[in-house]
């Protein structure tokens, strides 16, 4: 009587046990599959067979000379005014947060003025500065003039491009690490000071690379918007990918052909710049739990000579 | 003070130490000498103003009025002339350098493996070798016990583990003082004992320590003199048996009984 029971109660266990339980297949997801897929195929195939798209003329102008170069101005821009603004944010930053009232105001007052005023509006300023200022001066106060330059000469379609967009991206940077760098346990800044490291060495070394996790996933999203705010400087003549586009299509009218040549070559940016975040995404996530593989390469340590 | 030599300066000098927050007084009037050497256990209720006073001696907060000097040269302030006047803080960061400090909270920095937190001090900071400095984590982790550990990220260590890497991390910039905040009371009951291990041995190193701590076990063990503290003043010092085996104060009486009934 007590073994049988002992052996149903391991049939039991055996039967009940988690490990071997299965799913049912779930048909109502296959067919909900099926079904968007199917969709998208279709959808696919039309915007492939319309001849209105002229797929023959976007393929023969996706490479031509003109738009690699309107490509290149589009990132050479984006790079540029992205590293300017993300190098002139992390001190608007810092200024904004430090204790001195001058700098936190006159830092708060730049991303007030930078961020309250369209980009568009900042770019045209930026290019006919030359109306407000004929003429850039350098000199002593009350003493003899060092330089000065015709503003006209200074302020080409490309300075102004640059200011304007790297300008307008360190007001947000600004905001974007200042988030970042209240993210950090207050233990930790205490734990530099502690051991008397000086405030950049802990920025640097400690406070930074922890804001980095939050500072990441919006400044990606700052880059990208970027890429697509550099369209804006074809308003001051600057040959970028929008622009190199427009040009053609204004001698062959061959209006969407040639746009979808632009938003190809976006979305290829865009999505390479998607797979690089994850990477940074995923190197800032270490000694997080359940990050990748859990030890470093051990480190071997000579005894010194 | 058995261990001090006669007549030698001592490591820490607070003289009349008041502090507050806002319309808080937490500190009225704090004397203490702590001599070269000397294990020096603060216990007391929470709220009686003994973390904020380990907090004053580095710095981390600063006073009102009073002094406090270690090793000689006052904390935050110097005298030019015969006027005092505010380091900058550059000149305060140079002065912690000497100053070990182990926190409540660990407060490892998460994104650097155990060996790459304790060398950040002396390579960084110091300017050592980084070799040197690696040799010698690995020897300071040996005698935490967590050889094994030095490529583990503070997440895949127990608190316990992770106190004991923050010991090391202090003790790695060879301070002249040691400040422990509570360095056991974020712990688990059963992770406090490897960590009053740990601290017990340097204890009997010669370090001079100054712990703020709940155990009343560790004070009447490892302390020279034991200090309690209540409503921002010191009541009553002495060697252990005098301050823990025959209280005067009727608040270390209270302290205490209250204590043993918990135990």
């Amino acid at each position: 009587m007590a073994s049988t029971s002992a052996e149903t109660g391991r049939a039991e266990a055996t039967l009940r046990d988690v490990a071997n339980a299965h799913q049912p297949p779930e048909w109502g997801r296959w067919l909900l599959w099926a079904f968007v897929l199917f969709v998208a195929a279709e959808f696919a195939w039309i915007v492939a067979r319309n001849p209105n798209f002229g797929w023959p003329i976007v393929g023969q102008w996706f490479t031509e000379a003109s738009i690699l170069r309107g490509l290149g101005v589009t990132l050479g821009l984006t790079v540029v005014a992205m590293t300017l603004g993300t190098a002139l944010g992390l001190v608007l930053a810092v200024a904004r947060m430090s204790q001195d009232r001058l700098f936190s105001s006159l830092s708060g007052l730049f991303i007030w003025f930078f961020r309250g005023t369209p980009l568009l509006v900042q770019l045209i300023f930026w290019y006919n500065l030359s109306t407000l200022f004929p003429e850039i001066v350098l000199k002593l106060p009350f003493g003899p003039v060092l330089a000065s330059w015709n503003t006209n000469d200074l302020i080409t379609p490309m300075t102004a491009a640059i200011a304007g967009l790297s300008l307008n991206e360190a007001a947000y940077m600004a905001e974007i690490i200042r988030g970042g760098l209240l993210s950090v346990d207050k233990g930790q800044v205490e734990a530099t000071d502690a051991f008397g490291m000086t405030r950049t060495r802990a920025l640097r070394r400690v406070i930074i690379p922890q804001a980095m996790r939050s500072i990441v996933p919006p400044t990606g999203n700052q880059l990208i918007s970027m890429i697509k705010a550099t369209s804006l400087v074809s308003v001051i003549a600057m040959a970028d990918l929008l622009y190199s586009v427009q040009n053609v299509y204004n001698r062959t009218f061959e209006v969407i052909p040639m746009l979808m040549v632009a938003v190809i070559w976006y979305l290829i940016i865009t999505s390479i710049l998607n797979v690089v975040q994850g990477f940074i995404e995923r190197y800032y996530a270490r000694g997080e739990r359940g990050a990748g593989s859990a030890d470093k390469a051990p480190i071997r340590v000579e005894e010194p000579a | 003070m058995s261990k001090a030599a006669e007549g030698a300066a001592p490591m820490v000098r607070a003289r009349n130490v008041h502090k507050s927050f806002g319309s808080n007084e937490v500190l009225k009037g704090i004397d203490l000498d702590v001599m070269p050497g000397e294990v020096v256990v603060v216990l007391g209720p929470s709220g009686s103003g003994k973390s904020t006073f380990l907090r004053c001696i580095n710095h981390l907060e600063s006073i009102q009025r009073g002094f406090i000097e270690v090793d000689g040269e006052q904390v935050g302030y110097t005298l030019r002339g015969d006027r005092l006047t505010k380091l900058s803080d550059h000149a305060i960061a140079v002065q912690r350098r000497k100053i070990g400090m182990v926190f409540q909270q660990f407060n490892l920095y998460p994104h650097m493996t155990a060996l790459e937190n304790i060398v950040e001090a002396p390579v960084g900071v110091h300017k050592q070798p980084r070799r040197e400095a690696q040799a010698y984590a690995l020897e300071l982790l040996a005698r935490v016990g967590l050889s094994e550990k030095a490529n583990a990220y503070p997440r895949q260590l127990s608190g316990g583990q992770q106190q004991r890497v923050a010991i090391a991390r202090a003790l790695a910039i060879r301070p002249k003082l040691m400040l422990f905040d509570e360095p056991t009371s974020a712990l688990d009951p059963e992770l406090v004992g490897e960590v009053l291990n740990v601290m017990r041995d340097l204890a009997g190193q010669g370090l001079t320590m100054i712990v703020v701590t709940h155990e009343i076990g560790f004070a009447r063990e490892a302390a020279d003199r034991v200090v309690f503290m209540d409503g921002g003043v010191v009541v009553e010092h002495g060697s252990p048996q005098k301050v823990l085996g025959n209280p005067q104060h009727p608040r270390t009486r209270l302290f205490l009984s209250r204590f043993i009934e918990k135990v």
